[in-house]
C-alpha cells in the first residue's frame, strides 16, 4: 500500500462541511433528451483510470483526464477517445487531483488540492507556472482550523480555476479557505473575497467554477445550495440556488453562452440522496432554466457523483465522475416545441 | 600637464559619484536569463519539482536535485517509514538531458543542495533524510555521512493567525525558526549545538577548503557548522542557536574561500558570517537582506554572490548581491516574481562561471542561467 503523506493529512482531516445534498427547489423542470457513447476513451491494456475527478477539451478536441488513480494522473486523449499520453508523470505537485482545465491558447491547468497548487502545463506538456507551494514535507502536519487570514500564494485545497479574456487566472480556495482568489496572467496576487457563511458574496465550499466572456465568474457554493455571480472584480451580483448543490459547473463559449450545473449524486453511498440528485441543468446565464437531463445511478447515461464538465461544444459534454472511474461524453439532442421552457 | 589634470578631476568625480551611490542605493547589474537553458527528453518523462539545488562540474555539466515525485509514506506494521521525493537530474554544459542519478536511493527524501567538488564529485544533501551523499563522477555512491532516521517523526504545528496584507516583515529567514525544529542538541549541549558528529538536523549545505575538509552547515535544526576530513571523519563544529558572534539562526548556506575562509549564510539572523579554517569567528556583512543560498567564485579574483528572499512566496522581494570577499557590495541583480529573469525562493546559485550564474528556485519549479553584462 503505497501511501503519500498528503493523502494521509487529507484523510485524517476530512471533517470537511457537511456532505448534506438537497433536492433542487425548480420543479416542472423539462426534460433534455439525451445519449451517452459507450467507452468514447480507448485505455492501453494497462493503464486504468482511477476516480474520474477532471475533464476538460482543448480546441483540437483532445480530451484531457486528471484523475485520483494509485498516483494522481493526468492523460491525453485525441479528439476520436484514443489515448496520447501522460503529462507530468511523478510530478512534485500531483498529490490528489480536483480539477484540469484548459486556457484559451490550450494550456493545461491542474488544480491539486493534495499539494494545494495550480500548475500551469503548455501545450506540450512542460510546466511553465505554479500557483501556491506544496507544504514542505519536514515542516510537518498543519492541525485543525485554517490560518485566520487566508495568505495570498498560500491555498487550503483548492478546487478549481478559471481565466477572462485579459488572462487573468481565478482560483477557487476551496475546502480550507472559503474564498475567490484573482491573479494577473504571471501569477501575481491581485485580490480574493469570500469568507466562510452563508450570506450574499460568502462561500460554504466553493467546489466549482466557470468563467463567461464577460469575465463574471460563476461559483459552485456547494454546501450553501446555490450558484453565486460575482464580477471580474469579485464583487456579488447574484444568487441561482434553484438547482440543488453544485458539485460542477461549466460555461460554454461561443456567442450564446450556456451555464451548465450538476446537482451531483453525493460520494458518501447513502441511498437517500439516490432519487433527489444526479441531475445536470442546462441555463441561461441569468439563471434562467432551460432544461435538465440525467439520474444518479451506474449505467450508461446515468450520472455517478459528476466532479467536473467539460462544455466547449455545449451539445457535446464531457463528465467525470468520481464514483464510476470514468468519463462519459454526453451528446444533449434538441427539444420538442413543447418541452422548451415558457 | 593638462590632459592629466582634467583626467584626475574626472576620477575624482567619478569616486565622489561611486561614492554617493553606495551610499544612497546599490548599483544594478545588467542580466539576461537564457531561454530553456535545460532541455528535457522529448518523451517529456522527466520534469523537475522545487529545484532546490544546482551545481557544474568542470566540464560545464549541470545537477540538479529536486523535490520532485511524490513523497510518500509507507505503512509498516507500527511505524510510517517514508520515500522518494527527490531526484538527482545531470544535463550537459548545452543544456541537454544526460541522465539520473541515484533512482530510487535510500536518503533522497527533500532535497536541499547539490555541489560539485573540484574532482567533479557530486554531493548532495537532503533535509529530511538529515543524510550527505557522495557521489563519484560516474554517479556511484562513494560516502554517506548522516542517517536517515528509521521512522520520520511527525510533528503537528498549530496554525498561527497570519497576518493581513502583504508578507510578514522580516522575511522567510526571520520567520523560518517559528516552525523549524528545536531539537537535536547533543546531550547536555547548548541550544543547536549538537552532537559531536554527523548527527545532522536538518542539514542545508556544504562546501570543502583545499585540502578537501569538508563543512556542513547544520542547518534547520541544528543550528552548527560541522567541520569534518575529507574521509568523513569528524574533526570539530562550532555555533549554536543565537544571535551573537558564532551563533546561528538557520545558517542556511556555506561557501569556502581560496584561504580556506569559511562564509555562512546566516539566514535568520540577516547576516553572512565569516571564520578562518577553524571556526574562528572572524567578520560579519549585512545590508545583503535575508541570505538563504552564497556562492564564492574560483579564479584568482574570488567573488561572492549571496540570495536574498525576503518574504515567504517569492512574490514581493528578492535580489542576488555580487560582493567583495571582504563584504563590499559591487551590485545586484532582479527581483521576485515568477517570469524569467525574476526570482521565485533562490535556494542555490552556482557561480563556477563568474558571469553565467545557474539558479534553482523553489517556487517557481527551474533553474535559470543567468548572464551578467558588465
Amino acid at each position: 500500500m503505497r501511501r503519500s503523506l498528503t493523502v494521509l493529512v487529507a484523510a485524517l482531516l476530512c471533517a470537511t462541511p457537511a456532505l448534506s445534498q438537497s433536492k433542487a427547489k425548480a420543479e416542472n423542470v423539462p426534460e433534455i433528451p439525451y445519449d451517452s457513447v459507450p467507452n468514447f476513451l480507448k485505455l492501453p491494456n494497462d493503464l486504468y483510470l482511477g476516480e474520474g475527478i477532471g475533464v476538460a477539451t482543448n480546441s483540437k478536441g483532445h480530451v484531457f483526464v486528471y484523475t485520483r488513480s494509485g498516483d494522481t494522473r493526468l492523460f491525453e486523449f485525441d479528439q476520436n477517445g484514443n489515448y496520447v499520453r501522460e503529462i507530468g508523470q511523478g510530478l512534485y505537485g500531483f498529490e490528489f487531483a480536483h480539477a484540469v482545465r484548459v486556457d484559451r491558447d490550450d494550456n493545461i491547468w491542474a488544480v491539486d488540492e493534495g499539494s494545494n497548487m495550480v500548475i500551469k502545463f503548455n501545450p506540450e506538456g512542460r510546466v511553465v507556472l505554479v500557483i501556491g507551494r506544496r507544504p514542505e514535507m519536514v515542516n510537518g502536519l498543519v492541525a485543525g482550523a485554517p490560518p485566520l487570514q487566508p495568505q495570498p500564494y498560500v491555498f487550503n485545497r483548492p478546487t478549481d480555476v478559471g481565466f477572462d479574456s485579459a488572462g487573468n487566472i481565478f482560483v477557487t480556495d476551496g475546502y480550507g479557505n472559503s474564498r475567490v482568489v484573482k491573479f494577473d496572467k504571471n501569477g501575481r496576487f491581485i485580490k480574493s473575497v469570500g469568507s466562510r457563511g452563508s450570506q450574499p458574496g460568502q462561500l460554504n465550499l466553493p467546489h466549482t467554477m466557470a468563467m463567461d466572456a464577460l469575465g463574471n465568474v460563476y461559483v459552485g457554493d456547494r454546501s450553501n445550495a446555490r450558484v453565486q455571480v460575482f464580477d471580474n472584480d469579485l464583487n456579488f451580483k447574484a444568487i441561482y440556488d434553484n438547482v440543488g448543490n453544485p458539485w460542477a459547473v461549466c460555461v460554454s463559449p461561443g456567442p450564446h453562452q450556456y451555464l451548465y450545473v450538476s446537482n451531483s449524486l453525493p460520494d458518501n453511498g447513502l441511498s437517500q440522496f439516490r432519487d433527489i440528485t444526479g441531475e445536470i441543468y442546462k441555463m441561461e446565464l441569468d439563471g434562467t432554466i432551460i432544461g435538465k437531463f440525467g439520474r444518479a445511478g451506474k449505467q450508461l447515461k446515468e450520472f455517478s457523483t459528476v466532479h467536473e464538465i467539460d462544455c466547449r461544444n455545449p451539445n457535446e459534454l464531457f463528465v467525470a465522475e468520481i464514483t464510476a472511474f470514468r468519463i462519459q461524453k454526453i451528446i444533449l439532442k434538441p427539444q420538442s416545441s413543447r418541452q422548451k421552457p415558457r | 600637464m593638462k590632459p592629466m589634470s582634467i583626467l584626475s578631476v574626472g576620477a575624482i568625480l567619478v569616486a565622489l559619484l561611486m561614492s554617493h551611490l553606495s551610499a544612497q542605493s546599490v548599483p544594478e547589474i545588467a542580466y539576461d536569463s537564457a531561454p530553456n537553458a535545460l532541455k528535457f527528453p522529448a518523451d517529456n518523462q522527466i520534469h523537475l519539482g522545487e529545484a532546490a539545488g544546482v551545481a557544474t562540474n568542470s566540464r560545464g555539466h549541470i545537477f540538479v536535485y529536486t523535490r520532485t515525485g511524490n513523497p510518500s509514506a509507507m505503512m509498516a506494521a507500527s511505524r510510517i517509514i517514508t520515500h522518494g521525493g527527490s531526484r538527482l537530474f545531470q544535463f550537459d554544459q548545452n543544456g541537454n538531458y544526460v541522465r539520473e542519478i541515484g533512482q530510487g536511493i535510500y536518503g533522497f527524501l527533500q532535497a536541499h543542495g547539490v555541489r560539485v567538488d573540484p574532482q567533479d564529485n557530486v554531493w548532495t544533501v537532503d533535509e529530511a533524510a538529515n543524510q550527505i551523499v557522495k557521489f563519484s563522477p560516474e554517479g556511484r555512491v562513494l560516502m554517506v555521512m548522516g542517517r536517515k532516521p528509521e521512522v520520520i517523526n511527525i510533528r503537528v504545528i498549530q496554525p498561527q493567525p497570519a497576518p493581513t496584507g502583504a508578507a510578514p516583515e522580516g522575511g522567510r529567514g526571520a520567520a523560518a525558526p517559528a516552525g523549524g525544529a528545536r531539537g537535536g542538541g547533543g546531550r547536555g549541549a547548548a541550544p543547536g549545538a549538537g552532537g559531536a558528529g554527523d548527527a545532522f538536523n536538518r542539514p542545508s549545505d556544504l562546501a570543502w577548503d583545499a585540502a578537501g575538509n569538508i563543512f556542513v552547515a547544520d542547518g534547520h535544526g541544528n543550528a552548527r557548522i560541522a567541520k569534518f576530513d575529507k574521509n568523513g571523519r569528524f574533526i570539530s563544529s562550532w555555533g549554536q542557536r543565537g544571535s551573537e558572534p558564532g551563533q546561528f539562526e538557520t545558517p542556511h548556506s556555506i561557501a569556502v574561500d581560496a584561504q580556506g575562509n569559511v562564509y555562512v549564510a546566516d539566514e535568520g539572523n540577516k547576516r553572512i558570517q565569516v571564520f578562518d579554517n577553524n571556526g574562528t569567528f572572524k567578520t560579519q556583512i549585512t545590508n545583503i537582506g535575508v541570505p538563504t543560498t552564497i556562492c564564492i567564485t574560483r579564479g584568482s579574483h574570488q567573488y561572492l554572490y549571496s540570495a536574498h528572499t525576503g518574504d515567504p512566496y517569492g512574490m514581493d522581494d528578492a535580489a542576488i548581491y555580487k560582493l567583495e570577499l571582504d563584504g563590499k557590495i559591487l551590485g545586484k541583480f532582479g527581483k521576485a516574481g515568477k517570469l524569467s529573469k525574476e526570482f521565485g525562493l533562490v535556494n542555490s546559485i552556482d557561480c563556477r562561471n563568474e558571469n553565467e550564474l545557474f539558479v534553482g528556485e523553489l517556487s517557481n519549479w527551474r533553474v535559470q542561467k543567468l548572464i551578467l553584462r558588465r
